[in-house]
């Protein structure tokens, strides 16, 4: 894609997203007396400013792409994320593991586990939780670096630096509220500023059922677009349910019901949703326990929604490339300049009928594939009126047969958005990379101040010493994040391994939380040696495992390709599971072979049977966590069956 | 906290509205999207919506929750 032209009314809303964070941070600053105010809020924000910085803290700009990507990818089944992959687990959160977090006033997520069960399992989690926020965030920042540099051709190091420079100030002023605050003006900006792009394309379309004929088409033969290798029933991009009922052959996902269902609607969503501290966070800064019990609950509405927000604008870049009339294409993956001039001058000196060479010679000069039946119209076109340099350049352009899913929502902004509209979409992609940074930081200065520096090196010092250390912290995590972000940048390999880490860390651990807080038998030796087991079985699965279609080594299959799965999503789904249960049966086993070191006294308000249940009867039921948790899920299950 | 997040979300908002309604009126053509001039029907829906958060806050200051 060629660098967007900002106009200047794009500048003045982008600066002034920037004056408004900063001024938040600024008027935060003089609330902010203590460790506990700078990184916990003090127990004080409002229901729908935690419950919208809860989705908000995950719906980083990452994810925005993402899902776009996967809408073009694998169409409307990539909603799973969201009905299976996310509402039952809030729900879940909101209902039952919320009140052992509050009420037990754990100033953090492995602070709970350090409650329940000892220093050790808290001190496993806290480590791997630290690392794992310090690269996400990372992560964040090389992507928004480098999508600057690509789309409008500021300086790498330069977009870098001012904008951890500018998450830096509202953080170090605001602590965790300035960082929930700005996550809610995020949501807003993410809502408002999108929400006319997919309006735009979908009116441009000519509206839904349009876009499902067209897809109908495309899911018949996928390969007259390169989109997939083989064909598929028509409804495998617009049905959620039906094409994963065929098996993983019968859907471009290559996955199945059940690693749907166990893999990511259960491990990998309760493990995420349930015990991240970074989404934890935003509930346990509300003001009381319906508050807290609450976010996760004011979280599910939006979050329900979603899928039309972030989802649909990848299957609508599908129709649309589906259609000719219509100028788009998905783009193809970037390729420099003078290659493409390269491929422009091997066209321009062919001649037809027999151009089977010429085509390998494009191919090779672009470096990606390319559409035989497209290069070949476009030699038959040149020769007959001879087409100018940036007309033919245009038709490679089209018939490369690569797409960068990644870039499905940038070139639907730049499509349909005028100046203006531009900036405000610009400036609200701008923001949900900043909040991630900002998210992870602060869940990551929490962790480090509280979980292992006052838990492990320096205890019993004054508050103000760890108000001090939390700030100084911050500016570390910070730094450790720019040096993330050019680890990322350097190494093209970065973010597989670096997922794939989180995957080893993440599957295992919501087994550990469920048998801490719903059996009283569980042991601490066996909640230590059934995540450590599971995170070492993950990395032992993986080393076994590899995806069709990849070779081995970062992708899996290291130690020997012992089992095939058909696509990295299903290795990935089959790998949380096989985590889990190796912690689960572990924790049992070694739980029920070991004593117990804590009195049922002790572990009251941490574990589910010893914990006096909550009444709520002077609640009104319109604000009851399981009232309204059942009538979302319900919800949740019908739109289920709309899209099924 | 003591900062209502209202008030800059609204003030915010009701500024990037008024922008985009200035602009989508100065540049009426360019402004054009499929047959709509898409920064002043938004620029509205944005003015609205931020001046809805800014009534909210206001009302919320008459009204302090007990603390």
């Amino acid at each position: 894609m060629q660098p967007i032209h900002l106009a200047w009314v794009d500048y003045t809303i982008l600066i002034s997203y920037v004056v408004f964070v900063v001024g938040i941070g600024w008027a935060l600053s003089r609330y902010m007396k203590s460790s506990a105010d700078f990184l916990t809020s003090s127990h004080s924000i409002p229901t729908w400013v935690t419950g919208l910085a809860f989705i908000s803290a995950k719906l980083g700009a990452l994810e925005l792409v993402g899902m776009a990507a996967s809408g073009a990818k694998y169409g409307i089944a990539t909603a799973h994320f969201y009905w299976v992959g996310a509402i039952p687990a809030m729900i879940f959160l909101a209902v039952f593991m919320m009140p052992f977090y509050y009420g037990s006033k754990a100033r953090s997520v492995p602070e709970y586990l350090q409650m329940r069960f000892n220093k050790p399992v808290m001190g496993l989690n806290a480590i791997g939780f630290a690392v794992m926020t310090v690269f996400a965030s990372g992560i964040s920042m090389n992507a928004l670096a480098k999508l600057l540099n690509q789309l409008l051709g500021w300086n790498y190091h330069f977009a870098l630096f001012v904008c951890s420079g500018v998450v830096l100030i509202y953080v170090l002023k605001g602590g965790l509220t300035s960082a929930i605050y700005t996550e809610v003006l995020q949501f807003f900006m993410i809502v408002l500023g999108f929400a006319p792009v997919v309006y735009l394309a979908l009116k441009d379309v000519g509206g839904w059922s349009a876009m499902t004929t067209k897809l109908h088409a495309v899911a018949q033969n996928p390969m007259a677009l390169d989109l997939n290798t083989k064909a598929f029933a028509p409804d495998a991009w617009t049905s959620a349910w039906k094409p994963l009922l065929g098996g993983p052959s019968a859907n471009p996902m290559g996955v199945d019901v059940f690693a749907i269902v166990f893999g990511l609607g259960f491990v990998l969503s309760f493990g995420y949703w349930c015990t991240n501290f970074l989404v934890v966070q935003r509930a346990m800064a509300a003001k009381n326990m319906t508050a807290a019990r609450n976010t996760p609950i004011v979280a599910a509405i939006p979050k329900m929604l979603f899928p039309a927000l972030v989802i649909l604008p990848g299957m609508l870049a599908v129709a649309l490339t589906a259609m000719p009339d219509k100028d788009y294409r998905i783009p193809p993956p970037i390729i420099a300049p003078e290659n493409y001039a390269k491929a422009v001058d091997v066209i321009k000196n062919t001649n037809p009928p027999n151009p089977t060479a010429e085509i390998k010679d494009v191919s090779g000069a672009l470096g990606q594939k390319v559409n035989a039946d497209k290069i070949t119209a476009l030699i038959t076109a040149n020769a007959a009126t001879k087409l100018s340099d940036d007309q033919i350049k245009e038709g490679v352009y089209n018939a490369v047969a690569a797409y960068d899913y990644d870039s499905v929502i940038f070139s639907l902004v730049k499509k349909y958005c005028p100046a203006g509209l531009l900036g405000l979409a610009l400036t609200a992609l701008l923001a949900s990379f900043m909040s991630g940074m900002a998210g992870n930081v602060t869940a990551f200065n929490t962790v480090w101040t509280y979980n292992l520096y006052q838990a492990f090196f320096v205890p019993n010092k004054s508050d103000g010493h760890y108000f001090w250390m939390a700030k100084f912290i911050t500016v570390v995590g910070i730094g450790l994040s720019i040096l993330c972000a050019y680890f990322a940048r350097q190494y093209n390999n970065a973010m597989d391994i670096i997922q794939l880490v989180f995957g080893f860390v993440n599957a295992p651990v919501f087994a550990t939380f469920l048998f801490g807080m719903f059996w009283k038998r569980t042991t601490s030796i066996g909640a230590f040696c059934g995540l450590l087991g599971g995170i070492l079985g993950s990395t032992l699965f993986h080393a076994f495992t590899f995806a069709h279609g990849n070779l081995p080594g970062v992708k899996g299959g290291y130690l020997g390709m012992k089992i095939e799965f058909p696509s990295e999503m299903a290795q990935n789904f089959w790998l949380a599971a096989f985590a889990f249960t190796v912690c689960f049966v572990l924790t049992l086993v070694i739980s029920l072979a070991t004593s117990r070191t804590k009195t049922d006294e002790q572990l009251k308000g941490l574990v589910y049977s010893l914990t006096p249940k909550i009444v709520d009867h002077d609640v009104p039921v319109w604000q009851r966590p399981a009232v309204v948790g059942t009538v979302l899920l319900a919800a949740c299950v019908i739109l289920n069956f709309i899209f099924w | 906290m003591g900062l209502d997040i209202r008030w800059p979300i609204g003030l915010m908002f009701t500024l990037i509205g008024v922008l985009l309604i200035g602009y989508g009126a100065v540049e009426y053509a360019a402004s054009m999207r499929l047959g709509m001039n898409i920064n002043l029907i938004w620029g509205v829906v944005l003015l609205v919506f931020g001046v809805l958060m800014l009534l909210g806050a206001a009302r919320g200051r008459k009204t302090p929750p007990p603390a």
